[in-house]
């Protein structure tokens, strides 16, 4: 075969093989623009759901009230039990529509607010040094069928009986929004309050305060006892049959459908050990397991990465193993067993399924201040939510499915951070 | 050496630092477990029909008494009935709610746990519609008509026959109804909700054919499973117990037809409507009077060894049977709980003030 017989064979064949190369890219970047565009969907669909639950449509009220001498003869009580504060709330209504309400009217405007109003009322009163007969502009949350209305999410055209507010409410409605006393303001209910059947007083605040205190006793589980198994898997253990089933087994763990984390953690902590159900503690606990062999099989990764010749410097100098785990091998691999720790972690943050096991799928309004009281967590709240028959829980629902992806982030953000820290060091 | 001494100080606190909180967790894990003991809120477990209900109570009750809010969880009827009959004390549930009444199998667990005194409160009824989107058109249907469109098997041409059920499209079953093919959407069969419709609703037009009616009293079971087996044929879709799921998907569909509870109708009025049921549509005073046929009571079940020990059960049945309550302008009302007769709401108040125990009160 000549020289040039063969220069044109390559040559014929090399179009092809660029070919290919270009259309394997292609198909790469399509892969990869897919995942982007399904993403860029999930996010565009939730932020269009959920962003007008951080917003709330509330009433600026100028309440007017008369104390009046409490009858046990002391000095006069705003705070006396007998005032009916949801009266000073309907008639600071009816002031400002200019109406003198009948029954059935009373009850309609009773709609407009919050059933929360009254307590409002109640409470800026009980702080307020004021005069007798004087007038205190007290801002009350809107119902949530008003708010509704207020962010177009209720149908104005549908025939009265279909819509749960009556024509003449919705005249109210447009007259108390052009005169400027029903506005929407930042919702911070949804991040103060506690969990409520109320839309407009649902918060997060004890979902997120449980998720918290869970993962707080998830991560002082699985942390030291993920890192000492990793260390003496990899550093100490003899290399036999034995070392081969546990091995086996933690990566069979690292595959279990978390729902058998959960069954396990209600026939172990709470039928067996007696713990509390739908305590953070015991859902700390089953998210430990489940963690576990996460942080194991990174912890054994990072440890394997750290090159032999630092094992055998220190020995020569006359290091013992421990020292050389201790001040050497783990300080090392320490990067990549933050990583793995952190990224189990938020896997931890986002399960449901195991705590639907052990009681922790449940309306608990307080939120919770210790190991050992009820609570639930932000997925949890978020399922709950969307199984609420009430139209103003579907915003919500992607409102706190916006702030657990933004938890996520800012974990995951904090894995890469303590990362590029440690290499650096 | 001195070297490596600097080193342990100075990059592996925090290990150890966290082993030893760990170890610390593990000295007080006894403590938060001892929490329990003196529990001073109220612990209710049941269905999920009644989960709205309940937890509005239970907020309201928090809110308005100086006791603190009572635990609602979401277990199902069967479920929450497990929870309830596994003993007495603080570790159990003081109140299981239920869209049945209790079953004398779920008597017998509790009282060989030591659960020997039930109190039974009704606090309402909840109807069961057969709902589609608003834009479908008005659909009359007879109970009868949901026998033939969703059981699997129909009786055949001679009595004591049965042939697997033909029915594609709801004009298949007869005249004026629509020419569009048979879809529903409804619970799984977990659920209460699905439970009661099967029997009352299926139950009722299955009951018209004279052979099967004969086999209630005779072969009970054999009528159960002829009347009460759903088709499996992909016209009758299960779609989990979300029914705002099940709103949004016929929304989407106005061919198809949903089942669920009033109360997502009463929220949903804008979206979806009620097929009329032998000539009755799903209403407020249609269900209330028993003239509209899917309806159910609903109960809550109170351990009476619990009233004295658990701070606040007692305020909470009180608030529970109120007239604010339940009453015909009461806020449960509001949410699409369809109120009891004022004799019956009596009855009930006086039930819960005396804590009158479910053997006494049947016997």
């Amino acid at each position: 075969m000549s020289k040039i017989e063969r220069r044109r064979r390559i040559e014929a064949r090399l179009g092809g093989r660029h070919r290919r190369e270009r259309w394997f890219r292609l198909l790469g970047i399509t892969a990869v623009g897919l995942a982007l565009s399904f993403l860029v969907l999930i996010l565009a669909n939730l932020v269009g759901e959920g962003a007008s639950a951080f917003t709330q449509s509330k009433l600026d009220l100028p309440i007017r009230y008369e104390v009046t001498a409490s009858p046990t003869g002391g000095a006069p009580d705003v705070r006396y039990p007998d005032v009916d504060y949801d009266a000073l709330v309907l008639d600071a209504l009816a002031g400002l529509l200019a109406v003198e309400p009948d029954r059935q009217m009373r009850r309609e405007l009773r709609q407009l607010v919050s059933i929360d109003a009254g307590f409002v009322v109640r409470d800026s009163l009980g702080s307020a040094e004021q005069a007798p007969g004087a007038r205190l502009t007290v801002t009350v949350p809107a119902s949530s069928n008003v708010d509704m209305l207020v962010k177009g999410q209720l149908d104005r055209s549908l025939p009265a009986v279909q819509r749960p507010l009556s024509d003449r409410q919705i005249a109210w409605v447009d007259t108390l929004r052009d005169s400027g006393v029903l506005v929407r303001r930042f919702n911070t209910a949804l991040f103060t309050n506690g969990d409520s059947r109320e839309p407009e007083l649902a918060g997060i605040r004890g979902a997120v305060v449980g998720s918290f205190y869970m993962l707080a006793v998830t991560l002082l589980l699985a942390f030291p006892i993920g890192v000492a198994t990793a260390v003496y898997l990899e550093e100490f253990a003899p290399r036999n049959r034995w070392a081969d089933v546990v091995e086996i087994s933690i990566n069979n763990l690292a595959a279990v459908p978390s729902i058998v984390f959960g069954l396990l953690g209600l026939a172990v902590f709470i039928d067996w050990l007696g713990f509390p159900r739908s305590a953070p503690l015991v859902g700390g606990f089953v998210l430990a397991l489940l963690t576990l062999p996460v942080v194991i099989i990174s912890s054994r990764a990072a440890i394997r990465g750290v090159p032999g010749s630092i094992r055998e410097a220190a020995l020569g100098v006359g290091a013992s193993r421990m020292q050389v785990v201790m001040d050497h091998v783990l300080p090392l691999a320490l990067p990549g067993v933050l990583t793995g720790t952190i990224i189990g972690m938020s896997r931890a943050l986002g399960e449901t399924a195991p705590l639907l096991m052990i009681g922790m799928v449940a309306f608990i309004v307080d939120v919770p201040t210790g190991l050992g009281d009820p609570a639930t967590a932000l997925p949890v709240q978020i399922y709950l939510w969307s199984d609420s028959p009430e139209r103003a829980f579907a915003e919500r629902t992607s409102a706190a499915i916006l702030v657990l992806l933004g938890f996520l982030l800012l974990m995951n953000l904090l894995a890469v951070l303590i990362r590029r820290r440690v290499e650096n060091k | 050496m001195k070297h490596s001494v600097i080193t342990t100080q100075s990059s592996m606190p925090s290990p150890r630092r966290l082993l030893s909180l760990a170890l610390l967790v593990f000295a007080l894990s006894p403590l938060a477990a001892n929490a329990q003991s003196g529990r001073d809120y109220v612990y209710i477990v049941g269905s999920s029909t009644v989960y709205p209900f309940a937890t509005i109570v239970a907020e309201r009750f928090g809110r308005g008494s100086a006791y603190r809010t009572p635990k609602v969880e979401s277990t199902g009827s069967g479920g929450g009935f497990k929870l309830f009959c596994d003993g007495i004390g603080v570790d159990y549930p003081d109140i299981s709610n239920s869209s049945r009444a209790i079953k004398s199998t779920e008597l017998e667990a509790c009282r060989s746990n030591g659960v020997v005194d039930i109190i039974e409160l009704k606090i309402g009824y909840d109807g069961i519609v057969f709902a589609s989107a608003l834009s479908a058109p008005d659909v009359m249907l007879t109970t009868a008509d949901i026998y033939h469109a969703l059981a699997k098997e129909l009786p055949g041409s001679e009595p004591g026959s049965l042939v697997a059920n033909p029915n594609r499209r709801w004009a298949d079953i007869r005249d004026g109804l629509p020419a569009h093919r048979i879809e529903v959407l409804g619970p799984p069969p977990t659920s209460g909700t699905r439970d009661e419709f099967v029997e009352i609703a299926m139950g009722e037009g299955c009951r018209q054919v004279p052979w099967i009616a004969a086999l209630e009293t005779s072969e009970p079971s054999r009528f159960r499973a002829i009347c009460h087996t759903i088709r499996e044929d992909g016209a009758f879709i299960e779609t989990g117990e979300n029914d705002n799921l099940i709103v949004q998907k016929l929304e989407a569909n106005p061919r198809a037809f949903g089942i669920f509870g009033f109360s997502f109708l009463d929220q949903n009025t804008d979206k979806v409507k009620g097929a009329g049921i032998d000539g009755v549509k799903p209403g407020f005073e249609a269900i209330a009077d028993g003239r509209y046929p899917v309806s159910r009571p609903l109960y809550f079940y109170v351990k009476k060894d619990h009233v004295a020990t658990i701070p606040g059960l007692r305020a909470f049945l009180a608030e529970l049977t109120s007239e604010r309550t339940l009453g015909e302008d009461g806020y449960l009302v509001d949410r699409g709980l369809i109120p009891m007769p004022v004799a019956e709401r009596r009855l009930e108040a006086d039930n819960a003030r005396t804590l009158t125990s479910l053997s006494l009160a049947r016997e």
